[in-house]
């Protein structure tokens, strides 16, 4: 399990996250919903240690990533994978050394082996082997999610934080890389951590929702619960009015 | 008046900040070459990037320098009846200033806001934060092996301008107009001692670090977008230049 607690980072005197408390259930898929430049993005980086914060405590099984430094960071975060917004595929590498790229870092695997997983990752994103050869600037925004994906599951993490999944992509899209993460959590049964402000395909991932707004969070709950929601920002923002949006 | 000395008090400490932080990521960039994994693969694909797509602009430029270091130092040389010292002072020129100095200023050019280019592309599309998630150290995999490569490349390129550039000079000053063959080269071995050439060695090798440095640093803390990545090439050329400089006289002084 993985807990948020009174979690505080400002920029430039500006509050971001202003005391969050969030508990992430193992083997479970929570979203985080939010409207844009809220501080979705800088909660998740504060969950893999790229950001620091100011004040609090992220516990993942009872250790505290923002205290941990060296040896101890680097195996911690060895059970993390990231999705991140627009894919962080490196561009000097083709899809399939992407793909292939934490198993020759971290695995220490023979190349028979690494072959056969990239390939079987590449399959089960509905990828074909020709577009292995393939570099990330001949990609399209949904090729390149699923190869970012591809390369998040090859080391079959035990946690996953997905920022913004499917931000940029079409509908039909959006709905193949939802289907993909339902498809390859039902299979490995990670920890995921969603962030995202497509609603309502977001619900149909969902086992927990939990809304950040002003840099708290202001309702965790089960998506059909989020939906009778008694609060009206959360209200609001579910049905997409735009007097929330400029409140 | 309080507030001019305010803002110079902010200038200069924002000044030793940033040259703080470029020297601790100096050192972390260095010190992560003796830990494992030590990545000789990267170090090669640098120095090829750096170093060897360099060299034809360092040909082209040191041919022209040569050339014109003959033709000027020929009708300087010739009003004192000394043609036979032009092999002396080509080599002179070039081992002891010219080669290191141009060399590091056409490295920057090309190879330096390229190398700025690409690592703030990796910080502004995430890929740097990537490589971090996946317990990866992207000072040890991106920046370390550019800080070797241009400590490599830079002195071995600098050794090919100043080849090229006494050759530039033997082809104006002996074949187009005269000097003997023999007296440019002796002329040249006479005068070259091996503290000019350890001289030009030093600076090469503290030219090509302060470039990949400057020009890492400047990629890795790009901020904002595509036009910070362009702001950020810009600064690197810029410093470059002005540091290779300012250690060229700092070093000159310390070989006279």
């Amino acid at each position: 399990m993985i807990q948020v607690i009174d979690l505080h980072k400002s920029f430039n005197g500006q509050a971001v996250l202003d005391g969050i408390n969030l508990e992430i259930p193992t083997g479970k898929i929570t979203v985080v919903i939010g409207k844009s430049g809220v501080g979705k993005s800088v909660l998740l980086k504060h969950l893999i240690g790229l950001l620091k914060p100011d004040r609090g405590q992220v516990l993942v099984d009872g250790l505290d990533i923002t205290k941990l430094q060296g040896r101890k960071l680097q195996d911690l975060k060895k059970r993390f994978a990231v999705l991140f917004q627009g894919g962080a595929l490196f561009d000097s590498l083709n899809v399939f050394e992407n793909i292939a790229f934490p198993l020759r870092e971290k695995a220490r695997l023979p190349e028979g082996e690494i072959v056969r997983r990239v390939h079987e990752r590449l399959e089960q994103m509905n990828l074909s082997l020709e577009a292995g050869k393939k570099f990330p600037d001949e990609l399209s925004g949904g090729m390149k999610k699923r190869v970012a994906l591809a390369r998040a599951m090859i080391q079959e993490p035990e946690i996953i934080l997905f920022d913004e999944p499917v931000t940029g992509l079409d509908p039909p899209m959006s709905n193949t890389v939802f289907h993909l993460i339902k498809k390859t959590h039902a299979a490995s049964n990670y920890t995921a951590l969603v962030v995202a402000h497509d609603i309502p395909e977001v619900f149909s991932i969902a086992d927990v929702v939990a809304m950040l707004h002003h840099g708290r969070i202001i309702a965790c709950c089960g998506p059909e619960e989020i939906k009778h929601h008694p609060d009206p920002v959360v209200q609001s923002f579910i049905r997409g009015e735009p007097d929330f949006l400029e409140a | 008046m309080v507030a001019f000395i305010q803002l110079l008090g902010r200038v200069v400490l924002n000044w030793v900040r940033e040259t703080g932080r470029i020297q601790l990521f100096l050192l972390q960039g260095l010190a992560l070459a003796f830990v494992p994994p030590f990545r000789p693969r990267r170090v090669l694909q640098e120095i090829n990037q750096i170093g060897v797509k360099s060299t034809l602009i360092i040909l082209l430029t040191a041919l022209f320098t040569g050339m014109v270091l003959g033709l000027q130092g020929y009708y300087t040389l010739r009003k004192y009846g000394s043609e036979g010292a032009l092999g002396a002072a080509v080599a002179l020129s070039l081992i002891r200033e010219m080669g290191p100095v141009l060399t590091a200023l056409m490295v920057s050019a090309r190879a330096g806001s390229a190398v700025t280019a690409e690592v703030g592309i990796m910080r502004i599309t995430e890929q740097l934060d990537a490589l971090d998630t996946m317990a990866v150290n992207p000072v040890q995999y991106v920046v370390m092996p550019k800080l070797l490569a241009g400590l490599i490349a830079v002195p071995l390129l600098t050794a090919i301008f100043d080849v090229v550039g006494i050759l530039g000079g033997y082809l104006v000053g002996v074949v187009l107009l005269g000097v003997s063959s023999g007296s440019y080269f002796s002329g040249m071995v006479q005068s070259v001692v091996p503290l000019d050439i350890n001289g030009g060695i030093v600076k090469s090798l503290v030219f090509g670090l302060t470039i990949i440095l400057v020009a890492s640093y400047k990629g890795y803390h790009t901020e904002h977008g595509a036009e910070g990545v362009s702001r950020a090439t810009n600064q690197t050329v810029v410093l470059s230049a002005v540091l290779v400089l300012a250690w060229d006289y700092l070093l000159t002084s310390f070989f006279m």
